[in-house]
This record gives structure tokens, C-alpha cells and sequence, in this order.
């Protein structure tokens, strides 16, 4: 079975002056359809640079990154842009809403890109808020929303495009524990109904939730495996 | 993204900041509402002016006869006979005479009348109705009578609406008002309607002056240039020299003044383009900050899949619709604006269709130009520094 992400000894290299960051530092994955991994690391060790590279918003200085197959490390900006179109769902840590678009217009956005039809925008749209729950907070802005809130509706947009991957980026870093549960719980929910989940976070119990564990250290892989057995020192 | 979806996000946009658009726009509206201001006013004194000529007799050719040679003398009959023998060509001859003399009536001398002998042609040539009486006849020029035709001034101002059959002293002599034209200005002292017409063979007996300039009539305007062949060789003949008369065609004269209005315009309409240059500047200004603005919103637009030519699109079609609006209102506010003005000055000054389409065709075309630099900047953005932009 080809993996869906593969990457190949994958760096990223950030020239600051005289100084040289390895913000990856040779990384080899393999992620496949249904799987729910989560990327685990203290802070700078390196995990949204590798979302990024995964999420087709950065190229890699070096290796090769394949994408259900076909290589897509050295991609232009509007190829990448298609790739994520289709492809690739965000979830971001601050949200990310568009503040001056209610929610169904948020929700439409990716649709609005990927060139479907109005009326197709609005139900797909409409299908994905419900998905979350807020179908009654379709006209609100998301300043009219609460955080769990806003956050179900950038979960709303990521999925209306029916992704093969979502990308969650820190998804439960700005809510209260009550509502982090809730949001993965959703996402658990997600990856049960077929859905391959790749989640960051430096919350070890948040990261329990899934089905597999990477933990990275300094641009490095130092574990991955099921997490059971991986915050045992 | 099509069109009218980035369109209807242009005007959502430009509407959530109704005070910023509308100064961004204020450089656009005055330099359209300039332009349009300036055409609807040049335009107003072109068709004025050419109407002025029109109401003359497009179809009149003036001679006159400006040197003299002791030994070659223009004579009226050889113009008579010239008309007569191309009557195909010619509806009517006047020989003319400006006549210096002093006007009196009663006690009272008037100076700033146009005194003019003619003949009886004249008026039929010049469209000039008669209000009263009768315009000069035969008999009076063969005759030389001693009667005047005036016009309204005279009849309304000096003779209180009874002047026909009253005498006025023009040179010492008594002339009988047998006749008064029509109103054509406003009947004041030294308006069009300050006039006096007597016969020319009268007029030249009594002032021992030779008549020197002749108007023809065409039978239409497009026998003008022919006309004045004819002339000008019939003339050439017995002066033998080109500099000693010169012939005028009005049609000719409306066409250098429209040619003269209209390079004026060309000129005060490329001044009042720079005010649309400011405009567009001020457009690009507000765009790159609006850019900048929104760095972390193209950011997330990229991430769900924008690629740079929507970006490009939405910026441009923004600056292009606010360009547009301004434009609009720029119209809106010329066309008001030179109605009152034209109502001030007396003369009907409403801009021409193509002239309003060109406007706001401009004004879009400037928005799209001066949007283009900070629509690039958007879409180059890379998609992960603008989502991390604070
Ligand atoms: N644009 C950049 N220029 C230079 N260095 C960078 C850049 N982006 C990231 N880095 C560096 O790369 C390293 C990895 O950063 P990254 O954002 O991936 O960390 P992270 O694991 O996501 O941390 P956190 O948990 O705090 O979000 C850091 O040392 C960071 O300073
Ligand atoms: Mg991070």
C-alpha cells in the first residue's frame, strides 16, 4: 500500500546570519490512510515546521516529500495552493477565521478556491457547520463566537472540502481543558468515520488520544510508535 | 473565485470603511468631475458658437476687396454679372458697404450702431425676417432712395414700437424707416439689433465711398468651395494679385472654431487629467496599506487554496470597483456641477455620452493600474509568514 505521506529524510535549514537552524533535521515518515498520529516536542524542537512541510505551505530545504505517491517537495506556489485545496485540511491554533466573513462564508472559503458552483458551496458549506454543531450560528462573525466555537467552525472548514488529510496545528492550545476534550473528542470522532489525522501538540495527555505517537527533539525523530509505551523514560 | 464573487467581496470591503474609501475616492471623483465639467462647458461654447455661425448662413461666402490698384478697379455690375452667370451655383449677391457716419434723431447722436449698405438679396442671404414693414426693394437701390430698415433697438428703444414711416439723419440726410427686423439678441444699445441697413447705391452716393465687399449665397454649402473658385479667379483676373482681396466661407470659419474649441478642450481636459493621476495614486497608497492590513488574511486565504491570481483578482478588482465608484460619483458631480454653471453662464452645457463612458472607463482602466503594485505584493506573499503576521 503506497503510504499517504511519505517523507525522505526531510530538512529544513534556516540561515541567520552566521548561524545555521536545522529546524528539521533529516525526518523519515510514514502516514497512512486512517491513521490518527500526533507529533509531539517541546517548543522549537521543530513540529510546525514539519506541519508546514506536510501541509504543502513550505517546500523542504533537502529530501523529498511524497504525497499519496507522487512528489511534491519542489512544487510551485499554485501547485501547492491546488494540493491544499484539495487535499489538505488546516486547523490552526489561533483559529484563523476570517473576521469580517460570518461563519458560512468562513465555512465556504476552500470551496470558494477549489471552483464549485454557488449552490454547491452553500450545502457543502451548510453540511460541515452541522457536522460541528453550530448550523443555529451560521450568520454569526466570529467575533460573536465563543473560542470552542470558533474553533468548531475552522474544523467546519477544513472538512467541507472532504480533505484526505487534517492537519492540526496546537487545535486545543488557546481553549480551557473542558472544551480541548470536546474538540478531540471531535476529532477522535473524525478519524473513527475514516478521516487520517495529523495532530501537534506538546500536551502529552492530548496526545494519549491517538493512535500513534511521534516525538521530536531538536529537527528529530527520538520515538515513534503507539503511545503507550512512549512517555516512559 | 469568479467575478461577481470577488466583485461582491470588493463591495464588502469598500463598504466596511465607507470615511477610507470614500477618501481614497476623493482624488478620482475630482478628476472626473473635472473632466466631465470641462467637456460639458467646452461643449456648451462649441455648439454655441458653431449655432451662432449656423443662424448666419452656412451657405454665405464674404469678399472683400482690400487692395486697390489705380488701373484695375472691381466694379459692381462685373459681381452682378458673375452671379448671374453662374446662378447654378449662386442663389444671391449683395455688394456691402460699412458706412462711418453719424446717426442722429432728434437731439440725440447714436455711436454705436452698425451702419450698412446692402441690397435687397441681403436679407433673404443673412435669414433676417422682417418684424414690421419691409426690407429694402429694387426701386429704393436703383433709385437711391433715402429709406433705412433698423433693427429692434431702434424701434423699441429710440422710436417706442412706432418707427415705420419716422425719419432718422444719418450724414445729414433724412432717411424714412420703411421696414424693421426681427429681434436677435436682446434689443440693447450695441447688441445685433443696433443696425441700420440703407441701400449700398445709396450709401455710396451720399459718402463718396466705393463698395468693397461683397456677400454671396450659395444655393448650398457644398458649392461653397466652387463659389469661391469662381470668385477668387473672376477677381484674380482684374487684380492680378491674390493679396488684394480675400475670400471667407462660414462653413470654413465653424470648422476652424470647433477645430480651435476642441484642441482647447483636448488641452484644459489633459490638465484636468492629472488630478486622475493624483487619484490613482492615492489609490495605490490606500491599497498597500489595506495590503498590509490584511497580510494574515491572505495568509489564511492561501492556506485553504487561494492561488495568486485570485488574490491578485480580489485586489485588483477591489481598487478597480473603488475606482469605479469614485468615477461615478465624479460624473454624478460633474454633470450637477456643470448644469449650475451653464445655467450661470447661458449656454446648455451637458457632457456627450462618449465622454461620460470615457470617464468612467479611465477612472476603472487607473484603479486597475495604481491597484496592480500593491495586488503583485499580495499575491506574492508566502502563505506561512503571512499566517504568522501580527
Ligand atoms: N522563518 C524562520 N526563520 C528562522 N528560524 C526559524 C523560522 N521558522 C522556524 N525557525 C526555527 O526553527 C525551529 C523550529 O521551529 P518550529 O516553529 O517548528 O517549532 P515548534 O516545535 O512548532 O515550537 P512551538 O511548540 O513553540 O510551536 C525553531 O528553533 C525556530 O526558531
Ligand atoms: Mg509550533
Amino acid at each position: 500500500m503506497i503510504p499517504l505521506i511519505e517523507l525522505k529524510d526531510v530538512y529544513k535549514i534556516y540561515q541567520m546570519g552566521d548561524n545555521t537552524v536545522y529546524a528539521t533535521k533529516g525526518v523519515s515518515l510514514k502516514i497512512f490512510k486512517g491513521e490518527f498520529v500526533a507529533i509531539v516536542g517541546q517548543s522549537g524542537s521543530g513540529k510546525s515546521t514539519l506541519m508546514n512541510i506536510i501541509g504543502c505551505l513550505d517546500v523542504p530545504t533537502k529530501g523529498k516529500y511524497f504525497l499519496n505517491g507522487s512528489d511534491v517537495s519542489a512544487l510551485k506556489d499554485d501547485k501547492q495552493a491546488d494540493i491544499r485545496n484539495k487535499k489538505l485540511g488546516f486547523i490552526f491554533q489561533q483559529y484563523n477565521l476570517i473576521s469580517k466573513l460570518n461563519v458560512l462564508e468562513n465555512v465556504e472559503l476552500s470551496l470558494l478556491y477549489g471552483g464549485y458552483s454557488s449552490i454547491d458551496r452553500v450545502n457543502l458549506a451548510k453540511a460541515a457547520i452541522a457536522r460541528v454543531g453550530l448550523s443555529d450560528k451560521m450568520k454569526n462573525l466570529p467575533s460573536q463566537l465563543s473560542g470552542g466555537q470558533q474553533q468548531r467552525v475552522s474544523i467546519a472548514r477544513a472538512l467541507a472540502n472532504n480533505p484526505s488529510i487534517i492537519l492540526a496545528d496546537e487545535p486545543t492550545g488557546a481553549l480551557d481543558s473542558q472544551t480541548g476534550i470536546r474538540v478531540l473528542n471531535f476529532l477522535q470522532k473524525l478519524n473513527n468515520e475514516g478521516n487520517t489525522i495529523v495532530l501537534i501538540t506538546h500536551d502529552n495527555n492530548i496526545a494519549m488520544k491517538a493512535k500513534r505517537i511521534i516525538k521530536i527533539k531538536d529537527g528529530e525523530i527520538i520515538y515513534d510508535g503507539v503511545p503507550e509505551n512512549a512517555f516512559e523514560e | 473565485m469568479g467575478f461577481t464573487q470577488a466583485f461582491k467581496l470588493a463591495l464588502k470591503s469598500i463598504l466596511s470603511s465607507k470615511m477610507r474609501s470614500l477618501l481614497t475616492m476623493l482624488g478620482i471623483i475630482i478628476g472626473v468631475g473635472s473632466v466631465i465639467i470641462l467637456i460639458s462647458l467646452m461643449n456648451g461654447v462649441t455648439n454655441e458658437v458653431v449655432s451662432a455661425f449656423e443662424s448666419m448662413g452656412t451657405n454665405v461666402l464674404n469678399v472683400s476687396i482690400v487692395g486697390r490698384n489705380s488701373s484695375r478697379k472691381i466694379n459692381v455690375n462685373d459681381m452682378y454679372e458673375l452671379y448671374t452667370n453662374n446662378m447654378d451655383v449662386f442663389m444671391a449677391m449683395s455688394p456691402t458697404l460699412n458706412v462711418s457716419g453719424t446717426i442722429k434723431y432728434g437731439t440725440t447722436t447714436y455711436t454705436s450702431t452698425s451702419l450698412n449698405g446692402v441690397s435687397e438679396d441681403y436679407a433673404k442671404m443673412n435669414q433676417l425676417e422682417m418684424q414690421k414693414g419691409r426690407f429694402l426693394a429694387y426701386s429704393d437701390l436703383n433709385d437711391y432712395h433715402k429709406v433705412a430698415v433698423v433693427g429692434t433697438y431702434f424701434d423699441q428703444e429710440v422710436f417706442n414700437n412706432n418707427s415705420i414711416g419716422k425719419y432718422i439723419k444719418i450724414n445729414g440726410y433724412q432717411y424714412e424707416i420703411v421696414g424693421v427686423i426681427e429681434e436677435q439678441d436682446d434689443s440693447a444699445e450695441g447688441s445685433t439689433d443696433d443696425c441700420i441697413y440703407i441701400p449700398y447705391t445709396t450709401a455710396a452716393k451720399v459718402s463718396y465711398s466705393k463698395v468693397s465687399s461683397f456677400t454671396f449665397a450659395t444655393i448650398n454649402p457644398e458649392y461653397n468651395e466652387y463659389g469661391t473658385y469662381l470668385i477668387e479667379n473672376s477677381l484674380y483676373e482684374v487684380l492680378q494679385n491674390e493679396n488684394y482681396y480675400s475670400v471667407s466661407d462660414r462653413a470654413t470659419l465653424i470648422e476652424t472654431a470647433t477645430e480651435m474649441t476642441s484642441m482647447l478642450t483636448m488641452v484644459l481636459v489633459g490638465i484636468a487629467s492629472i488630478s486622475l493621476l493624483v487619484g490613482g495614486i492615492g489609490i495605490m497608497n490606500i491599497m498597500l496599506v489595506s495590503v498590509t492590513e490584511r497580510i494574515r488574511e491572505i495568509g489564511i486565504r492561501k492556506s485553504l487554496g487561494a492561488k495568486r491570481r485570485d488574490i491578485m483578482s480580489q485586489f485588483l478588482i477591489e481598487a478597480g470597483t473603488t475606482s469605479a465608484l469614485g468615477g461615478i460619483i465624479g460624473i454624478v458631480f460633474g454633470i450637477f456641477v456643470s448644469e449650475i454653471l451653464g445655467n450661470i453662464v447661458g449656454i446648455n452645457a451637458s457632457p456627450t455620452f462618449p465622454s461620460i463612458m470615457i470617464s468612467f472607463s479611465i477612472s476603472v482602466f487607473i484603479g486597475i493600474l495604481f491597484g496592480f503594485l500593491p495586488a503583485n505584493k499580495a499575491a506574492k506573499l508566502n502563505p506561512i509568514d503571512a499566517l504568522r503576521y501580527d
